[in-house]
């Protein structure tokens, strides 16, 4: 085979993503302005504190003291008015209310499906017991433990190369293909003796180039600003990640394969890529989902690609451990590559 | 083997149009060959039927000998072609652009340098594309037709949008290629373009082939070379105009109330027209003497013309 216009095309590939300012940005720029916006909302502030009123009445200043002893509560004193919007808005965890009566119970108002109320009002409950004389009758001390990698931006990073890896694909790659669709450069070289396969094959070459460059630059970023380290192997990372980018390709090239226009993709790649932003580990973890559909969210692509490279970055896993995202990702490498060169049309 | 292309019967359905209907057409090897039709007639499905691009729904094409079933690689490597209004890469330079497509072409590609001189695109060769003029990017159209040095080239409107001047140069070019030995074909429906441009002429409507011939043949045909148009006041019957000296047919032309009158020479037939006039007592109102064109050719075949829907 011929290579020559396959590195021609691949050359100029590479001189057009780095001449069109918008693909520099949501390539380089975008992912690490994510990187920043939640590394700094979800930064460790120390252990985090619990926000709760107490509802003023004849001992709620006593009351307020007593908890205000424990370190993890945050106690605010308001009217029964106050306390019960609060609680709606969702401004603070739990309400205290004292006895009406002597011997009567003390109210607590929570949500329950919310685990930190739940946390609060162990924490309230425990407090007051104490305060009003419990003891416990077996000691215990505590200790903390902080595991490398166990921060949420940690966590975080790996996601958001999966994310920027199939943005790449979709809107680099499968708009710019429709676009040259419509603009009749797709014809134009369906004219020439151009191998057609090469064409389509010139996007994984310039991914030689362009995947390495995300990786480090993400990497490099997350390391400088937040201390994110790999814990595993580099060229694990490497590999992973240019799976990551053939496999979304497919997909990519799938979308691509027949639209006529910009319009038509466009709704095709929100259609593929906005249900896997949201179920598949981003921005939060996919056991967030019901047990029932986690045996699907697995098999899908960016779930396959964020599920191994966290392992290997987080978790300081081997690929050979990752044998079944991998499998999960070459399966749809493959099955979406032949699809897309059968259904491709090049008018 | 003379002919360049031979095309029979050839036929082209899309759903719910037939866009070629039943034509037979043969290129000759070294001419420069015009499909003149109003937009719609079917020239470009033609054209691209022939480039390979569109398959045809029955009928037979054979280029250089060849077929695009038996020998799709073959005749790719020795066609050159110019889409109708292709955007290439925007942000390519001409120069880079110019080299992607030549390393399409395993053999005998043309020189970067000599294509850049012949297209007088040296000036441009740094610029990028999307800054070009629109008669800079058909210069560059045509230089990607032939960079792989093609027996057989395929002009599709190389010209339509384009300025008075930048449409001259682009004659020019195309003029210079058919000294050079090439097949060119090309689709317009400019007639100036295909009278000054080509060796023969199919005037294509509604997918059929309505004549065939050069320019000057077809001019002949509608009977004179020259048209008088002619507008009087009052209006004068027919019969009163064909029996001037010289006038071979008279046709009513629409949307005015006047005639068009075909003649051979304007100094023998104008002075009998004039006097035909005074001995009448009718006054012109519009009197026009000009050379006839294949727009008068394809006006009076159809009764519309070229330039309609």
């Amino acid at each position: 085979m011929e290579l020559r216009p396959l590195m021609a095309l691949s050359a100029v590939r590479l001189r057009l993503f780095f001449r069109e300012p918008g693909s520099l940005f949501w390539t380089f720029a975008f992912p690490i302005l994510i990187t920043i916006a939640l590394g700094m909302a979800f930064r460790n502030q120390g252990p985090s504190k619990n926000q709760i009123v107490v509802v003023a009445g004849p001992q709620s200043a006593a009351l307020a003291s007593a908890l205000s002893a424990e370190r993890g509560l945050d106690v605010t004193t308001v009217d029964a008015a106050e306390a019960g919007r609060r609680l709606r808005a969702g401004e603070t965890l739990l309400s205290v209310e004292e006895a009406a009566t002597p011997g009567a119970p003390f109210v607590y108002r929570y949500d329950p499906s919310r685990p930190e109320a739940l946390a609060a009002r162990r924490l309230v409950d425990d407090t007051l017991q104490h305060h009003a004389g419990r003891r416990d009758p077996v000691p215990t001390r505590d200790e903390t433990a902080i595991a490398h990698g166990a921060r949420y931006v940690d966590w975080l990073v790996p996601g958001l190369l999966g994310m920027q890896l199939l943005n790449a694909a979709m809107w680099g790659a499968a708009f710019n293909i429709v676009n040259a669709r419509q603009r009749r450069l797709l014809k134009r070289l369906a004219a020439t003796p151009m191998r057609r396969g090469q064409y389509l094959l010139s996007y994984r070459v310039s991914g030689l180039v362009f995947v390495p460059l995300q990786v480090i630059v993400l990497f490099a970023f997350a390391r400088l600003a937040f201390g994110v380290t790999i814990q595993g192997s580099p060229f694990a990372v490497l590999a992973l990640a240019l799976l990551g980018s053939w496999c979304f390709g497919g997909l990519g090239l799938l979308c691509a394969a027949r639209a006529q226009n910009p319009e038509t993709a466009n709704g095709l790649i929100n259609l593929v890529t906005l249900p896997m932003m949201v179920v598949s580990g981003v921005f939060f973890a996919s056991s967030r989902f019901p047990h029932l559909v986690q045996p699907l969210i697995r098999i899908l692509p960016l779930s396959a690609f964020n599920e191994s490279l966290r392992h290997v970055v987080n978790d300081g896993a081997s690929l050979a451990s990752q044998s079944f995202p991998i499998g999960v990702m070459v399966v749809w490498t493959a099955v979406t590559s032949v699809f897309a060169v059968r259904l491709f049309r090049w008018t | 083997m003379d002919a360049a292309i031979r095309i029979e019967n050839l036929v082209k359905k899309y759903a719910d149009v037939v866009a070629v209907n039943g034509l037979d057409l043969e290129v000759r090897r070294g001419e420069c060959f015009g499909l003149l039709g109003p937009n719609g007639a079917g020239k470009t499905t033609t054209v691209e039927i022939l480039e390979g691009l569109v398959p045809a729904t029955s009928g037979t094409v054979e280029l250089l000998g060849r077929t695009w079933d038996r020998d799709p690689d073959a005749l790719r490597e020795r066609i050159g072609v110019a889409l109708q209004e292709t955007r290439l890469f925007d942000r390519l330079t001409v120069e880079e652009t110019i080299r992607l497509f030549r390393s399409f072409y395993p053999k005998g590609a043309l020189q970067v340098e000599t294509l850049l001189a012949e297209m007088q695109l040296e000036e441009k060769r740094s610029t990028w594309v999307m800054k070009l003029s629109g008669g800079q990017r058909q210069r560059l159209a045509v230089a990607l037709g032939i960079v792989g040095d093609p027996e057989v080239l395929f002009l599709d409107e190389p010209t339509t949008g384009l300025d008075p001047q930048s449409r001259r140069a682009l004659w020019d070019t195309i003029a210079a290629l058919r000294t050079r030995g090439k097949t060119v074909v090309l689709t317009t429906h400019y007639m100036d373009e295909a009278e000054r441009l080509c060796d023969r002429v199919a005037i294509v409507d509604r997918g059929k082939l309505i004549a065939l011939g050069s320019p000057s043949e077809l001019i002949d045909r509608i009977g004179g070379h020259h048209l008088v148009e002619l507008a009087t006041d009052p209006a004068l019957a027919r019969e009163a105009l064909a029996s001037v000296r010289g006038v071979r047919s008279v046709r009513e032309q629409a949307g005015t109330d006047g005639f068009a009158l075909s003649i051979d020479e304007p100094h023998v037939t104008l002075p009998a027209l004039i006097a035909r006039l005074n001995e009448r007592g009718v006054r012109p109102t519009r009197l026009v003497s000009r050379t006839a064109t294949l727009d008068d050719v394809f006006l009076s075949l159809t009764g519309r013309t070229l330039r309609e829907d």
